[in-house]
């Protein structure tokens, strides 16, 4: 299943570096005479309201889609990292402040907290990414500040505090290592949540604006054509699950590759 | 047992203020006048200062925090900008359709997740779990603001079984409720099916499958009861995201919820509107949360806070 999840991030990259190569049509250009049209030889994914390419645009599509996913996770599982294997580290007061900010943000389910943040500061591409960051970071510190409680009380911690390393050394050699097996399953697992987020924002119009081409904004406008032009619906939707499926393949296998004890059970 | 209801009871007062205190400095986050962002770039400058006083921004940053606080904790969060209806009013009475979405997601997808769950643990390593597997996997990467139109499309448009959208009779909750369940519905069934196996290496399901009881009958008569404890939790952890998902399902369906109103508040920039339902939501998912830890200490004596 890893196979599959890796081989169908590969494509997207592909296809998000060498999209403009890949279609002979611009994502921007319109045809009016054919707007709506149906997928036909020349228009694979046939066209949108104002007559452009829909598979031109769902190419340029991934570009933000993994732009928005790379950028989401690296942010968050930085100051996710930092935050997390401080708690965990330290202790005491600093530990107790941290996990408290830490259960105030878990308090919001899920995209709630991204949504009141964009809804307040506008939608943009920007917002987005700093809205899913804000609330991404949490479940990175969560899982380091628990794996460093563990690999601080190590032998090779212990020697290196001994032998009076700094602390700032000891926890970016020695501790934080030790966690990222751990944090890359989720780095993983959160590409493919960050790519859905960003698409259920832009689906509700609190996203990226037109006309950058976004599946999630490209499904939002799609739905005013469900009845006469379903394609709009259908194939930005197929983009979105299928690279989602990738990342969360990528993971599980990921996860059973790298934790041996949770193979064939976490299923 | 006691101890252990009032410290997790005493443990939610920090959170919910945080989460009060967050919804606060939402209107504050508004870049530039709130004020002034609420009516638009149009209106007169005595508009714009009636707005800061009705919304007590004209007065320090303290005083308006404690109003709030104070507000939340009678129920009282102000007025709709747009209709002047209280935002409590407003929010109750798209409580039930927004209840009942979400007890109709959790009824399918416990309903498809179950069976699922269980036969792929009955089946382990055979083609039955893998499908069952990827499925779920599948289940969990579709989006719902995807497979909401397209269940409309083949269900009320193509065949004509169903409506489109709305409200009113158990035709309309059909498509919103399998749209927002099915996601759930996959997490749940990874978790019966993880849960069941571990139950299912038990030493009491080891007794009874040397006694000749068939594997069927060890996971159906011993193991299902015992695995359900994770699952049960599960669900309860879930509601959250249930109640986000509602959002979306409502916006697609035009079901009247809360989820609806919200996005409707953004769209309208009535804010007082926005600050009630993210409150409520988010109060509502403390709550569930809350409950369900209580309901798992009650249902495993082993599990004490400490």
């Amino acid at each position: 299943m890893s196979k599959v999840g890796a081989a169908i991030v590969l494509v997207t990259v592909v296809a998000a570096v060498f999209g403009p190569w890949l279609s002979p049509f611009d994502p921007a250009a319109q045809e009016l005479a054919l707007r709506l049209e149906g997928p036909t030889g020349a228009h694979w994914f046939g066209l949108d309201e104002l007559g452009r390419d829909i598979f031109a645009r769902v190419l340029s599509g991934a570009r933000i889609s993994l732009l928005v996913g790379i950028v989401v996770v690296s942010v968050s599982s930085v100051i996710g990292i930092l935050l997390g294997s401080i708690a965990g580290y330290f202790g005491g007061r600093v530990d107790e402040a941290i996990s408290r900010v830490v259960d105030i943000l878990l308090a919001f389910p899920g995209l709630l907290l991204a949504i009141a943040l964009v809804a307040v500061l506008g939608p943009s591409l920007t917002n987005v990414v700093l809205a899913l960051s804000v609330i991404g970071w949490v479940g990175y510190a969560r899982l380091v500040r628990g794996q460093v409680l563990r690999s601080r009380e190590l032998e090779f911690v212990q020697a290196a505090r001994a032998l009076g390393a700094s602390t700032p050394r000891i926890l970016l050699r020695h501790v934080i290592p030790t966690t990222l097996p751990a944090v890359t399953v989720q780095a993983t697992l959160g590409m493919g949540g960050a790519i859905l987020a960003e698409a259920a924002l832009s689906f509700l119009g609190l996203g990226v604006q037109p006309p950058t081409p976004s599946w999630g904004t490209m499904l939002n406008y799609g739905r005013g054509h469900l009845l006469d032009a379903p394609h709009l619906t259908v194939f930005p939707g197929m983009a979105i699950a299928i690279l989602v499926l990738g990342f969360n393949f990528l993971g599980d296998g990921l996860r059973d590759a790298l934790d041996p004890a949770t193979k064939g059970r976490a299923g | 047992m006691l101890r252990y209801l009032t410290r997790r009871l005493a443990l939610t007062i920090p959170v919910l203020l945080g989460v009060a205190t967050l919804v606060f400095a939402l209107i504050h986050l508004i870049p530039g006048d709130p004020a002034q962002a609420m009516l638009g770039e149009e209106a007169s400058e005595e508009d714009v200062q009636a707005l800061r006083v009705r919304l007590g921004l004209d007065q320090p940053l303290l005083q308006q925090y404690g109003g709030f606080l104070r507000g939340a904790v009678r129920g009282d969060l102000g007025r709709s900008l747009r209709t002047d209806e209280p935002v409590t009013q407003a929010i109750l009475d798209r409580l039930p359709a927004t209840l009942e979405l979400a007890a109709a997601a959790m009824i399918v997808s416990i309903g498809v997740a179950l069976p699922l769950g269980i036969i792929a643990a009955v089946g382990r390593g055979t083609f039955v779990d893998h499908a069952a597997t990827t499925l779920a996997l599948t289940g969990v990467s579709i989006p719902n603001f995807w497979l909401g139109p397209l269940l409309a499309l083949v269900f009320a448009v193509e065949l004509g079984w169903l409506p489109v959208s709305g409200r009113g009779t158990v035709g309309h909750l059909i498509l919103p409720a399998i749209s927002l369940g099915a996601a759930l519905a996959a997490i749940l069934a990874r978790m019966t099916r993880a849960s069941l196996l571990e139950e299912l290496r038990e030493p009491y399901v080891q007794a009874a499958r040397a006694r000749g009881v068939s594997r069927t009958r060890a996971v159906l008569r011993h193991a299902f009861r015992n695995s359900l404890i994770p699952v049960v939790t599960l669900i309860g952890l879930q509601f959250g995201a249930v109640l986000t998902g509602a959002v979306i399902t409502e916006t697609i369906f035009a079901w009247p919820g809360i989820g609806r109103l919200l996005i409707q508040s953004i769209g309208f920039r009535d804010y007082p509107l926005v600050q009630g339902c993210i409150l409520f939501i988010a109060v509502t998912y403390v709550g569930m949360n809350l409950l369900t830890d209580l309901v798992y200490g009650v249902l495993d004596p082993r599990i004490r806070y400490e």
